[in-house]
């Protein structure tokens, strides 16, 4: 199960462990799951307890980044380590997710 | 340490496994005390290479993944990646960023693109019909650890 908390059309998804291709499919249901009431409109992801991702993150976030682009809605990321901010940068997730910098900004 | 060293492990191409290739890889390439951040590196290499023979290699079939490292020189890392799985037609095509043969499993098509910025080198060989074989190295500067 993924943490979350909800706040309005906003909700904050903190994921653990590592994020590889054998992980995704479970981490991508239950996103899924957790995003699938229409009126969430903003998905956080916290990544604080992420202690590895790959390539295959990428697809996981840019994936639901679909799902919430669909209804007008947006995707940040919170708290990535150096190295899975690397990933990010590199892939251009960047580009159209938001990272943010602390939990209040979260809640901004 | 020796100035030479390698290894070699052999697994079935199921996912759990990709886990377990990123564990093998940074318990041999310990020796070399590299940084935090060079460990990381090279488990996200090698864990793009071994998915890449498990998701493209052997596509919902079963088969072997070898893994292999050696040591040179007391700090050049080098790492095999080997699956008998159907091969890559056009490996240039492969590599190119975002390229990716499965959209809809969301593939993002990065993998190549992070082996080279995460290694020094990287080189494909592939022959379809019978396997791809990724090989990638990194200098690591001693002197980090954990």
């Amino acid at each position: 199960m993924l943490r979350s908390i909800r706040d309005g059309d906003k909700l904050l998804v903190g994921l653990d462990g590592e994020l590889d291709h054998f992980c995704a499919q479970s981490v991508r249901r239950e996103l899924d799951s957790q995003i699938s009431d229409p009126t969430i409109r903003q998905l956080i992801l916290d990544f604080s307890g992420l202690t590895f991702m790959d390539s295959s993150g990428i697809g996981v976030i840019l994936g639901r980044y679909r799902i919430l682009r669909e209804r007008g809605g947006t995707v940040a990321v919170i708290h990535m380590n150096e190295h899975i901010s690397r990933i990010f940068h590199m892939s251009g997730m960047g580009k159209v997710i938001r990272q943010l910098d602390s939990k209040q900004e979260a809640r901004r | 340490m020796n100035s030479h060293n390698e290894m070699q492990t052999t697994f079935l191409s199921v996912a759990e496994n990709e886990s377990f290739a990123r564990v093998v890889i940074a318990a041999f390439a310990v020796q070399l005390s590299p940084t935090v951040s060079e460990i990381a590196d090279i488990k996200t290499a090698v864990s793009e290479a071994v998915t890449n023979a498990i998701v493209h290699g052997y596509e919902g079939t079963r088969g072997m993944v070898t893994l292999r490292a050696t040591i040179q020189d007391r700090s050049l890392l080098t790492i095999e990646v080997q699956d008998s799985g159907k091969g890559i037609p056009d490996v240039t095509k492969a590599m190119e960023p975002f390229y990716t043969t499965h959209p809809e499993q969301e593939r993002s098509g990065m993998g190549f693109a992070v082996m080279q910025t995460f290694m020094d080198d990287l080189t494909v060989h592939s022959t379809p019909g019978s396997g791809t074989t990724v090989r990638m190295s990194k200098r690591i500067h001693s002197g980090g650890g954990y």
